[in-house]
C-alpha cells in the first residue's frame, strides 16, 4: 500500500525542537540534512518500498477560472499562509505500521548540532484505483 | 511465438538452469535477460537464427535455454575474474534430464515463500513463474523499475538459502495467486487474467480441492468482469448488472471445477466463496437469487475462517435473505471499525426505508473507502438518495 509522507514548512502541529529555517544552519548541518534525506530515499529504494520524492519551491500562485474567454485569475503568494508544503515521498509498504516507522526516522533527520529536529510529517494513505473484486 | 507463449517457458527453463547446477537467484535473472534480450529482438515475436535472417528458430525453448545459460556462464565468469578467481563453469551444460512439472510446480512454492512479504512473493511470482519482465511488473504496481527490481533482489536473496526441491503449503501459493487477482489491471499487463492463468497452471500440477476452489472463485469473478463497470467506468452493484453481459462459457466452466471440488469432501474457504460466486452466477435475476442458500454458505466460510470480514457479508446476505431488520441485526456482531462497515450499514438502512439515515451513512462511507471507483460509488449512493427524481 502506498503512503505520502508531506513534508510542511509551516502548518502542523506545534514543533518540539526550534530547529530555526535551514538557511540559518551552518553549511555541515545542512549538508548533513541533506546527506540524511538522499541517505533515506536510497534505502527505501534498496528496499523495494522507494516510489517517488518531490521536493517543491515555498513560492506558490494560487489560480482559478474566471469565466468563459477570460484568462484565469491568479493570486497569492501569502507570506503568511498557515500551511506550506515543502515536498513529499511516496513509499510503497506493507503495512500501516511500517509507514509510522519510516516516518519516524525521516523526521530524525539531523539539523542545528546535528540534533534530530523531530520535524512533525503528514501521513496519508493512497486511495488505490482498483475496486475489490468481491461483492 | 508471441510474448505470452514465450513467458509460459520461463519457469520451465529456469528449472533446466537449477538442474544444470546454477543456483535459482542467478538462474533467474539471466532467463529473465534472456526474455528480454527475445522481447527486444524477435520483431515478430518468433527467434531468428540470425540478425538478417528471417527464417524463425524451430524450438523456441531450446533458444531460451541456450541463451539462458549462456547469460549464466557470462555473469558466473564475470563475477570469478572480479574475485580473481579461475572459471570453475562448463561453457558446455551437462547433460540430464529434465522434470519440468515438478520444476514449475517447486517454483511456485518457492515464489510464495511464507517468509517473503505478500508484495515480495508476487513480485517474485509474476516474474519466476509468470515470466513478466521487470518493467511490466512495475508498471503494474504503479512503482520505479528500480524498486521493484530492488524487491525481487531482496526476495531472491531472503530465500537463497531455502532447497529448490522442497515442496510447500499450497494455501501460501493461492493467497499470493489470489492477490495478483485481485489487482486487475494494470499497466500494459492484465493480471486478473494472468492470475488465471497460473492458477490453472498450478491446478494442473496439484491435487488439492482449494486450489480448483481458488480457480472456480476467479472464473466465476473474471466471468463477471464486463458487467462489473459501465461504460464511463463506473462501478456496478451485482444486483444492477446486465447479467447478458456475463461470461457464461467462464461460469460453465467455473461451476463445473468447483463441483468437483466439493465432491471431495474437503471443503475450504475458496471453495465455499466460490459457491457464494456460483450461486450469483446461477440466477437469472437478481431477484431471483438463492439468498438462504447463501447465508449457509457465509456460515461455512465463518466457521472456516473467522473472519471479520465475512461476518460483515454474512450480515448484508442476511439482509437480503431475511429482511433489512434481520441484517441490522447480524451487523450488531460486527466490528464497526472494518473498512466496509459503514457502507453495510448504510445500504441496509436504506433497504429498510430509513433513505436520510442512509444517504449520512453512505456519506460516511464514502469517506472511509479506500479506493477511488469506491468512493465515488459511495459519493453516488449518497447523491442519488439526497436528490430523488421527481
Amino acid at each position: 500500500m502506498k503512503y505520502l509522507l508531506l513534508k510542511h514548512y509551516r502548518g502542523g502541529p506545534e514543533p518540539v525542537v526550534d530547529y530555526g529555517t535551514i538557511d540559518r544552519w551552518s553549511p555541515d548541518e545542512v549538508d548533513a540534512h541533506m546527506r540524511y534525506m538522499s541517505d533515506f530515499a536510497a534505502k527505501l529504494q534498496s528496499t523495494g518500498e522507494f516510489v517517488d520524492a518531490q521536493a517543491l519551491s515555498p513560492e506558490g500562485t494560487f489560480v482559478r477560472y474566471d469565466g468563459e474567454g477570460r484568462p484565469p485569475v491568479t493570486d497569492g503568494p501569502f507570506a503568511e499562509t498557515k500551511d506550506l508544503v515543502a515536498g513529499w515521498m511516496v513509499i510503497d509498504v506493507e503495512s500501516y505500521e511500517r509507514a509510522l516507522e519510516l516516518a519516524g526516522e525521516l523526521s530524525a533527520a539531523p539539523g542545528p548540532n546535528g540534533e534530530p529536529i523531530h520535524e512533525w510529517l503528514e501521513l496519508r494513505p493512497f486511495l488505490s484505483n482498483k475496486a475489490e473484486t468481491a461483492e | 511465438m508471441n510474448p505470452a507463449a514465450l513467458r509460459e517457458l520461463v519457469p520451465a527453463v529456469i528449472g533446466v538452469l537449477v538442474r544444470r547446477g546454477a543456483d535459482f537467484a542467478s538462474a533467474e535473472d539471466a532467463v529473465q535477460e534472456a526474455v528480454i534480450r527475445a522481447l527486444e529482438t524477435w520483431p515478430d515475436g518468433s527467434p531468428s537464427h540470425s540478425s538478417g535472417g528471417a527464417e524463425p528458430v524451430r524450438d523456441p525453448k531450446g533458444w531460451l535455454i541456450a541463451a539462458s545459460w549462456r547469460r549464466f556462464v557470462d555473469a558466473r565468469r564475470a563475477e570469478e575474474s572480479r574475485r580473481g578467481r579461475e572459471v570453475a563453469v562448463a561453457a558446455e551444460p551437462p547433460p540430464g534430464p529434465t522434470p519440468v512439472t515438478d520444476d514449475t510446480l517447486r517454483l511456485y512454492f518457492l515464489c510464495a515463500h511464507p517468509s517473503l512479504s505478500p508484495a515480495s512473493a508476487v513480485a517474485l511470482t509474476l516474474r519466476a513463474v509468470g515470466g513478466l519482465t521487470t518493467r511490466q511488473i512495475a508498471a503494474a504496481y504503479l512503482v520505479p523499475e528500480a524498486t521493484m527490481a530492488q524487491r525481487i533482489s531482496r526476495a531472491k536473496r531472503r530465500i537463497a538459502g531455502e532447497s529448490f526441491d522442497r515442496s510447500g503449503d499450497p494455501a501460501t501459493v493461492l493467497r499470493v495467486l489470489y492477490l495478483v487477482f485481485n489487482e486487475g489491471y494494470g499497466g500494459d499487463v492484465d493480471l486478473a487474467a494472468e492470475a488465471v492463468r497460473l492458477t490453472r497452471q498450478f491446478a494442473a500440477l496439484t491435487d488439492d480441492p482449494e486450489v480448483a476452489g481458488l480457480l472456480a472463485l476467479m472464473l466465476l469473478h473474471h466471468a463477471r468482469r464486463a458487467a462489473r463497470t459501465d461504460a464511463e467506468g463506473r462501478l456496478v452493484p451485482l444486483a444492477e448488472q446486465d447479467r447478458g453481459r456475463w461470461d457464461t462459457g467462464l461460469i460453465a466452466e467455473g461451476v463445473e471445477i468447483l463441483q468437483a471440488a466439493l465432491a471431495r469432501d474437503r471443503l475450504g474457504e475458496y471453495q465455499a466463496q466460490a459457491a457464494i460466486a456460483a450461486l450469483h452466477a446461477d440466477a437469472p435475476t437478481a431477484a431471483e437469487t438463492d439468498w438462504p442458500q447463501i447465508v449457509e454458505w457465509y456460515d461455512e466460510l465463518l466457521r472456516l475462517t473467522g473472519s471479520p470480514v465475512v461476518r460483515l457479508n454474512r450480515a448484508v446476505a442476511v439482509g437480503e435473505a431475511d429482511g433489512a431488520r434481520a441484517g441490522l441485526a447480524a451487523l450488531e456482531q460486527v466490528d464497526p471499525s472494518l473498512p466496509r462497515y459503514a457502507a453495510a450499514l448504510a445500504y441496509l438502512h436504506e433497504r429498510a426505508g430509513e433513505h436520510v439515515r442512509a444517504a449520512d451513512l453512505y456519506a460516511e462511507a464514502a469517506r472511509a473507502a479506500t479506493s477511488v471507483p469506491e468512493r465515488e460509488h459511495l459519493t453516488r449512493q449518497a447523491a442519488r438518495l439526497r436528490h430523488p427524481r421527481p
